[in-house]
C-alpha cells in the first residue's frame, strides 16, 4: 500500500502515553483565565480573588480524582517536577534518619535520574529487578528494606509496557515499616481507579497533559502528615511547598481534565481495554514472531507494547507515520542513545528484540475502525521490512559477536 | 529529523535483495546494536557490475545502504574502497548527528565485500 505523506488514508494517533490533546471542555474553562480573570492568585483584589477561586476549585477536582483532600494537592509544572519534589524533599528532610532509597529498574527517567543524582549526593539507592512482565515483587521490596531506608518509590502503571505494580501491597508493607512510599502515577491517572487511601501511598505524582489537560502542569499528592521541603524557593505559594506564581489557566484546565477523567473512568477504561485487547490479539495473530511486552492482564487499559522480531522499531515508526499512524518505540534509535529501552532490558529482553519494540497507546479519540486500520497496514509494513532485513540470516545471528559503535 | 533524500532512499531503497553466487559478501554491524548490513557484489573486469543489500536497522541504516549501492555500482574496486561512510552521508544530504556513528556503516559493508572478493580470488589464483 502506498500513501502520500500529507494525505494518508486515515490519521490514527496512538501515542497517548506521550501526550494527549486538550479536550474542548477543558480548553473552554481555561480561556477566561488568560485575559479576563488574569489576576495573580496571591493578590487581595477582585482580580486576584477570581484567580484564587479558579485555582482552589481546580484543586478540589484534582483531589476528587485521587480521593484526597484538597490541601494535600501541590501543583507543580508537571509529572517530572512532582517526582523530583517527592524524592529530593524526602531525601533532604529525612537525611538524619537514614540515607537509603528503594526504587525499581523500570521507573520513568524522572525518578531514575533523580535517584542517580541523589546517589551522587551520598544516598544509597537499591534498584529492584522486575520479572519478565516488568512486575516488581512485594517480597523483593521487603527484602531490600533495612535500617536507614527512608523512601520507597515504585511506578504505578509502567509508562512503556503498561504493567501495573502491586502498589497497595507495597503500601501496606511500607506503612507497617514506617517508610514513606511514593508512586509515579502519571500514566495511570484517569485510566484506572487511583484512590490514595486504597493505595496506601504518602506521595503520588500526576500530570495534566496525559489526561487531556494542558501541558506544563501537574501535581504531587502529599499525605497530610507528610512534610515537604520546597525544591523551588521564593514566595509562600502552595502553602510553602512550591514557590512561583500559579499557572492559573493551566491549573484550571488540569482540574477540569481530572474531573472529567474521574467521571468517565469506569466506562472509558472498559472501552479502552476492549480496543487494547483487539489490537494485541490482531497483531499476535496476524504477524508471526511477535511477542507482547508487559503483563497480559495487570496492564494499563490503553497500553499495547509488542516486539516485532527481525525489524527495527524506528523503521516501523517511519512507515506507520507515512500511513498516518503515530506510535512510539523503545528502540535505541528513538531514545537518542545507542541502548534500547532500560525497561525492556530489565525485563530480560535481548537487545535485538528490544530494538524491535512498538508501543501504541490508545486514547479517547480512538475507535475500533482505527484498530482495524492499524491491523490492515502494519502486517505488510513488517513483511516488507523483514524481506529487506536479511531476515533468514538474522534468525541465527545470535552467534554474531562483532560489535560496532560506542555502546555504553 | 531526516531530509527528503534520506526518506526517499528509506521508502524506495535501491538494489535491495540477494543475488545468486555473489563474488563477494560483506556484513557489518550487530543485531544487538540494532543495525546489520549485508552487501553482495558481482565483479567483472575489476569493476562492481552489480550490488545488492539487505539491512536490519533504522531509517538511516536502510537509506545509507541504498545510497552506497548507487554510488559504487560501476566503480573499480579501488575506487569503491575509497568511498567512505562520510561520503555516503554527504551524498544523502546529511544525517542527524546521532546517526553518524551508529547507523552509518554502509561503506564499511562494501569494503568488506571487496575484501572478501579479493581474498577468494587471491586463493584461487
Amino acid at each position: 500500500m502506498t500513501s502520500d505523506y500529507n494525505h494518508p488514508a486515515r490519521r490514527v494517533y496512538l501515542d497517548n502515553s506521550s501526550t494527549t490533546p486538550v479536550r474542548a471542555e477543558v480548553l473552554s474553562v481555561m480561556l477566561p483565565f488568560f485575559a479576563q480573570a488574569f489576576g495573580n492568585a496571591s493578590s487581595i483584589h477582585r482580580w486576584g480573588k477570581e484567580a484564587r477561586v479558579g485555582v482552589e476549585t481546580a484543586r478540589e477536582k484534582v483531589a476528587y480524582l485521587l480521593g484526597a483532600e484538597p490541601s494535600e494537592i501541590v501543583f507543580t509544572s508537571g509529572g517530572t517536577e512532582a517526582d523530583n519534589l517527592a524524592l529530593r524533599s524526602t531525601a533532604r528532610l529525612l537525611k538524619s534518619k537514614g540515607n537509603h532509597i528503594i526504587t525499581t529498574a523500570v521507573e520513568h527517567h524522572a525518578v531514575l535520574h533523580t535517584c542517580q543524582s541523589l546517589e551522587k549526593e551520598g544516598f544509597e539507592v537499591t534498584y529492584l529487578p522486575v520479572d519478565e512482565y516488568g512486575m516488581v515483587g512485594v517480597e523483593s521490596v521487603a527484602g531490600a528494606i533495612r535500617p536507614g531506608t527512608i523512601l520507597i518509590s515504585v511506578i504505578h502503571g509502567q509508562n512503556e509496557v503498561g504493567t501495573i505494580q502491586p502498589i497497595e501491597e507495597i503500601g501496606r508493607l511500607a506503612k507497617e515499616k514506617g517508610i514513606l512510599l511514593h508512586t509515579d502515577a502519571v500514566q495511570s491517572a484517569g485510566k484506572v481507579p487511583l484512590k490514595v487511601r486504597d493505595l496506601n501511598v504518602d506521595l503520588l505524582s500526576i500530570s495534566s497533559h496525559k489526561l487531556y489537560g494542558p501541558k506544563g502542569i501537574g501535581a504531587l499528592y502529599v499525605r497530610k502528615s507528610v512534610k515537604i521541603a520546597p525544591q523551588i524557593t521564593g514566595g509562600a505559594h502552595e502553602r510553602g511547598r512550591r514557590a512561583g506564581t500559579e499557572n492559573v489557566a493551566g491549573i484550571v484546565g488540569f482540574g477540569e481534565a481530572c474531573y472529567l477523567a474521574e467521571r468517565e473512568l469506569p466506562e472509558e477504561s472498559l472501552r479502552l481495554t476492549s480496543l487494547r485487547d483487539r489490537l494485541i490479539k490482531g497483531i499476535l495473530d496476524k504477524i508471526p514472531d511477535t511477542v507482547l511486552n508487559g503483563h497480559p492482564s495487570r496492564r494499563l487499559p490503553h497500553n499495547v507494547n509488542v516486539s516485532i522480531k527481525y525489524v527495527e522499531g524506528e523503521s516501523i515508526l517511519l512507515n506507520l507515520d507515512l500511513m498516518g499512524i503515530g506510535a512510539s518505540s523503545g528502540s535505541a534509535c528513538t531514545s537518542g542513545s545507542l541502548e534500547p529501552s532500560h525497561v525492556l532490558l530489565a525485563m530480560g529482553l535481548p537487545h535485538e528484540v528490544a530494538h524491535g519494540s512498538l508501543r501504541m497507546t490508545l486514547g479517547r479519540m480512538n475507535t475500533a475502525e482505527d484498530i482495524d486500520y492499524v491491523l490492515e497496514v502494519l502486517p505488510p509494513i513488517v513483511s516488507r521490512l523483514r524481506e529487506m532485513s536479511a531476515f533468514s540470516s538474522l534468525r541465527d545471528s545470535r552467534a554474531c559477536e562483532e560489535g560496532h559503535g560506542n555502546v555504553q | 529529523m531526516y531530509n527528503d533524500k534520506v526518506m526517499d532512499h528509506f521508502f524506495n531503497p535501491r538494489n535491495v535483495g540477494e543475488m545468486e553466487n555473489p563474488d563477494g559478501v560483506g556484513q557489518v554491524g550487530n543485531p544487538v546494536c540494532g543495525d546489520v548490513m549485508r552487501v553482495q557484489i558481482r565483479v567483472k573486469d575489476n569493476r562492481i557490475e552489480d550490488v545488492k543489500f539487505k539491512t536490519f536497522g533504522c531509517g538511516a541504516a536502510i537509506a545509507t545502504s541504498s545510497m552506497v549501492t548507487e554510488m559504487v555500482k560501476g566503480l573499480t574496486l579501488d575506487e569503491a574502497m575509497e568511498v567512505s561512510n562520510k561520503a555516503v552521508a554527504e551524498a544523502l544530504g546529511g544525517l542527524p548527528p546521532q546517526k553518524m556513528h551508529c547507523s552509518n556503516l554502509a561503506a564499511d559493508a562494501i569494503h568488506e565485500a571487496i575484501k572478501d572478493y579479493r581474498s577468494k580470488t587471491a586463493v584461487s589464483h
